[in-house]
Order: structure tokens, then sequence, then C-alpha cells
């Protein structure tokens, strides 16, 4: 490490070690206030309409944006949130979390306000630009930013810290989509939108409280552990007391197992959470009308919020090996249970469709918030940040082939003369053969290879608040 | 952060008024969705 003469930055890993009577309860509100900002990316889409009426503002004009247009605005932030953070992990781990929040900050906001500028001018690009790709940035810096500390500041709860954070993921969507529209509403008039406004105020509004989460995060001191914690002496099972270098990891097969392994969850639950609403409606025709499917789709952002927290704690107890056995094994008897439940059509019918899926998409939430603790669990704490961030590729790529999956093969299937209540049955079957490759990829994980394993001395460096 | 000659009640406090920080959007937005959610059963 180089030595500097220069007192430590306002952002820098040395200015935020924790010193003594700290509190590590003070962690989880600190990256939930980063988790809360950016789960307002899964509330886009209500945008979506008011966007395409921005000319004509009652209804379309000819040069209003099209839906499909942008739609684009979306799936750009989620791959940007995939390559920043497999991008950034190892600068994240390097820097520590106040300048990486700080950083996510100010991608996040920014992009709202180049979004904005860009509905101001009509500028199409502006909006891809800013929400899409720094707003991505913003959402794969800020996601992993706090990943890696609240595990070093829970060495004996690490899923349980992990599924606080990723749980505001989750929830920051239920703020988002009543205040943007609140906003919108405040903000139109008959001849606006109120579009431009809504995302100036979003823009500094997360910036501010992403900041507060900077402001308040801390790093352990060197060999702090909480009281009575006795860390393992050795490696046992898939629990290693080793490091392995991100530069390493992601050439071992279980980085791609667990790849996999989360690319596959996150597929068979994002396609139905696309699709929720319609599904809902052609399954029970008549008796779940689109007031109630908008129902059905709220109790699913419940029950995946509420997902994140409950798997990634009961992981601690359960082992993540298991309990990703429990979401493949359990995901597939209830994907299989869905056209059973659509072939009974009466009120008990649609409680066991409900049933099936808040469970199936709490364990969509419960393999996003689960995957970091593997992580720990596999290749050690020292890396775990940016493995994670080259890990959430898989997400990116799931985001983009779970729903192409589902629409292609209803498109298929009702192109070929099979009901619409019916067509989602082969979507369902296909879903539970994806949780069998999963669950096989699951369970080939074994120990890192011994060879894999970097020596302390190489660990010397930057290590100021690391070490579990 | 505190140091040993502060009181103890500074952290109570600060754990106090983040907490909340976070918990009272978050309930806000449950809330919102529980009110959702309600519609499929009526």
């Amino acid at each position: 490490m180089s030595i500097s003469v220069h007192a430590p930055g306002l952002l820098d890993r040395e200015r935020i070690v924790a010193g003594p009577g700290f509190s590590r309860w003070l962690v989880p509100p600190a990256a939930l206030c980063v988790h809360l900002c950016i789960g307002q990316a899964y509330a886009f889409s209500v945008f979506n309409l008011p966007m395409t009426k921005l000319i004509g503002i009652t209804q379309s004009a000819p040069n209003d944006w099209k839906l499909t247009q942008l739609g684009w605005i979306f799936s750009l932030a989620i791959v940007f949130l995939g390559l920043s953070s497999a991008a950034t992990g190892s600068w994240l781990d390097r820097v520590g979390p106040r300048k990486a929040m700080f950083t996510a900050a100010c991608c996040f906001g920014g992009g709202f306000l180049i979004g904005a500028l860009g509905i101001h001018l009509h500028q199409l690009w502006l909006i891809y630009f800013g929400y899409g790709v720094l707003g991505g940035c913003g959402l794969g810096i800020g996601y992993i930013s706090p990943v890696k500390t609240l595990i070093t500041w829970f060495p004996d709860r690490p899923g349980m810290a992990t599924g606080m954070a990723i749980m505001g993921f989750g929830g920051g969507a239920m703020i988002a989509a009543p205040l943007s529209v609140s906003l919108m509403a405040a903000f139109s008039s008959p001849s606006h939108m109120g579009v431009a406004e809504t995302f100036v105020i979003l823009g500094i509004g997360y910036f501010c409280f992403m900041c507060i989460g900077a402001w308040i995060v801390r790093v352990p001191a060197p060999g702090w552990k909480p009281a009575g914690y006795v860390p393992p002496a050795k490696s046992s099972g898939l629990i290693t007391t080793d490091n392995v270098h991100v530069a390493v990891a992601w050439r071992t097969p279980q980085f791609w197992l667990l790849w996999w392994v989360l690319c596959l969850n996150v597929t068979a639950g994002i396609g139905v959470l696309g699709q929720a609403s319609a599904m809902a409606q052609e399954m029970f025709p008549g008796r779940v009308t689109a007031l109630a499917a908008a129902g059905f789709v709220g109790l699913l952002s419940l029950f995946n919020m509420g997902g994140r927290f409950f798997w990634a704690t009961a992981s601690d107890y359960m082992g993540r090996k298991v309990t990703y056995c429990v979401f493949f094994v359990l995901g597939m008897v209830l994907y299989a249970l869905v056209p059973t439940a659509g072939g009974i059509g009466d009120g008990g019918g649609l409680a066991l469709f409900v049933l099936c899926f808040v469970i199936i998409i709490s364990m969509y939430g419960g393999g996003f918030s689960t995957i970091p603790a593997y992580l720990k669990d596999v290749f050690g704490v020292r890396y775990v940040g940016a493995i994670h961030g080259a890990l959430l590729t898989a997400w990116s790529a799931a985001g983009i082939f779970g729903p192409v999956l589902v629409n292609y093969m209803r498109q298929y299937l009702l192109d070929n003369g099979v009901p619409k209540a019916a067509a989602y049955d082969e979507t369902m079957y296909i879903m539970a053969g994806l949780l069998l490759i999963g669950l096989v990829c699951n369970l080939l994980m074994r120990p890192v290879h011994h060879g894999h394993v970097i020596v302390e001395d190489h660990l010397a460096s930057d290590m100021i608040g690391d070490r579990p | 952060m505190t140091t040993p000659g502060r009181p103890e009640t500074a952290v109570g406090v600060k754990l106090v008024v983040f907490w909340l920080l976070v918990a009272i959007p978050l309930l806000w937005g449950v809330a919102n969705t529980i009110g959702d959610a309600a519609k499929l059963f009526r």
C-alpha cells in the first residue's frame, strides 16, 4: 500500500472506520437508504403511459414516443446495472462503501435530471443515456455498495444482513409507484403531463436520501468481531475461512454454477412477474377483473419484498445450498400445480393459484438476497463485493431471457390454436424445467479447490475495516 | 459514531432516528400496496 501524507478525504474508507461504541445496527439503515431509492427501477413503468402522451396530452400524437421505444429505457437500465456492478466491484472493494454510495447517488440522481432534460427537449436519446445508462450505473454500484460491508459487520448472520438491504430494493418500487403518480398529478395541467418535473424532484430526492446512507455507513475496525462471536477455525463443507481473488473466482466452476443458479431462479420468476396481471385474468376469466389482477400484482410485490428478508435469514440456519434446493424443488412443484389450479377454476382454484405464485415470488426475491451470503461462504469475505458484482450479469441476462421466453412461448402456442386460458400451462412446465437445471447446478456445488485460495501475505494491502 | 466520552444514549437516538427514516417511507409504500392487494379479495 502506498503511504500517503494527506489526511483521508471525506469519502475515503479510512475516514469511515467505526470507533468504539458504534452500533452495527446503524449499517442496515444506511444500506436501506440506498436500496429503497434504487428499487424505484421496478416502478419505472408508471411513467410509460404518460410519456406516450407528452405532446398529445389526452392521447398520443404522431410525434409522441411509442411504448416499444420507451421499453428500452428500463431494459438499458437493467443491462447497465449488471455491466456496472461487474466493472466496478473491485474498485468498490478498494475505496469502501461511502465513496461507492456517493457515486451511485450522483449517477442515479443525475440520471433522473438528464432524463428530465430529455423529456423537456423531447429527445429520447437523452433519456436512454440519462436514466438508462447513467441511472443504470447508479443501480449497479448502489446495489452492491453495502453488501460486503454488511457481511463484514454481521459475520454471524450474513444472510439476514444482506436480506435486510436487498429487501429494500423490493420495497423501493412500492414507495416509488404511488409517489411518482402523486407527483405527476400535482405537476400536470391541461397542457402538460408533469413528467419532467417529477423526474427533477425524484432525482434530487433520491440523491439526498442516498447521501444520508453514505454519511451513516461505517466499516468495522481491523480485527473487529461481534461480542461473543467465535469465527470458525477452519473451513467446513461449502463454508470457507479462506479468500479467493475475484480474478480467480470467475474462472472457477463454482462461480459459473452459481451464475446459472441465480440466472435460472430469476428467469423463472421474472417471466411470471411481467405476465401476472394478464395471466390471472386469462386463467380465471370472469372471476378476476382488471382491478383484482392489479391487487394480485400488489400481493406479489409484498411477497417479493418479504421473501428477500425471510429466505436470506432462513439461509443462516438452513445453509445456502439447502435454501436454494428448497427454492428449486418447491418452485418446480408449485409451477407444476399452476395448471391444476387453472383447471379447478372455482374459488378453490384461484386460492391455489394465488398461493402458488406468492410462494414462487417470495423465492424469486429470496434468490437475490441469499446469493451474497452464498458467495461469501464459497469464496470468502475479502472479494465478495467484486464477485457479487460480476455475478449480477446473471440478472441482466435473466432480465432479457425471462420475459422473452414467456412472451414468445405464449405467442407460439396461441398461433397454434391453443386456448388463451391453457396457453400458460406449457410455460409453467418450461419454468419447472428451468428450475430443474438450476437444482442440478446447485447440487454440483463443491468447495473451491485449495489451489485457488490466496495466501494471507497477498491480503496485506488495503485491509482497513476488512477483516471479519 | 460515538467515542467513549459520549453518552450511550447518543447511539440509541441515532438508531431510532435512522431506522425511522427508512421505516416510515417503507411502511407507507407497504400500506399502499396492501390497499391494492386487498382488491383481489373484494
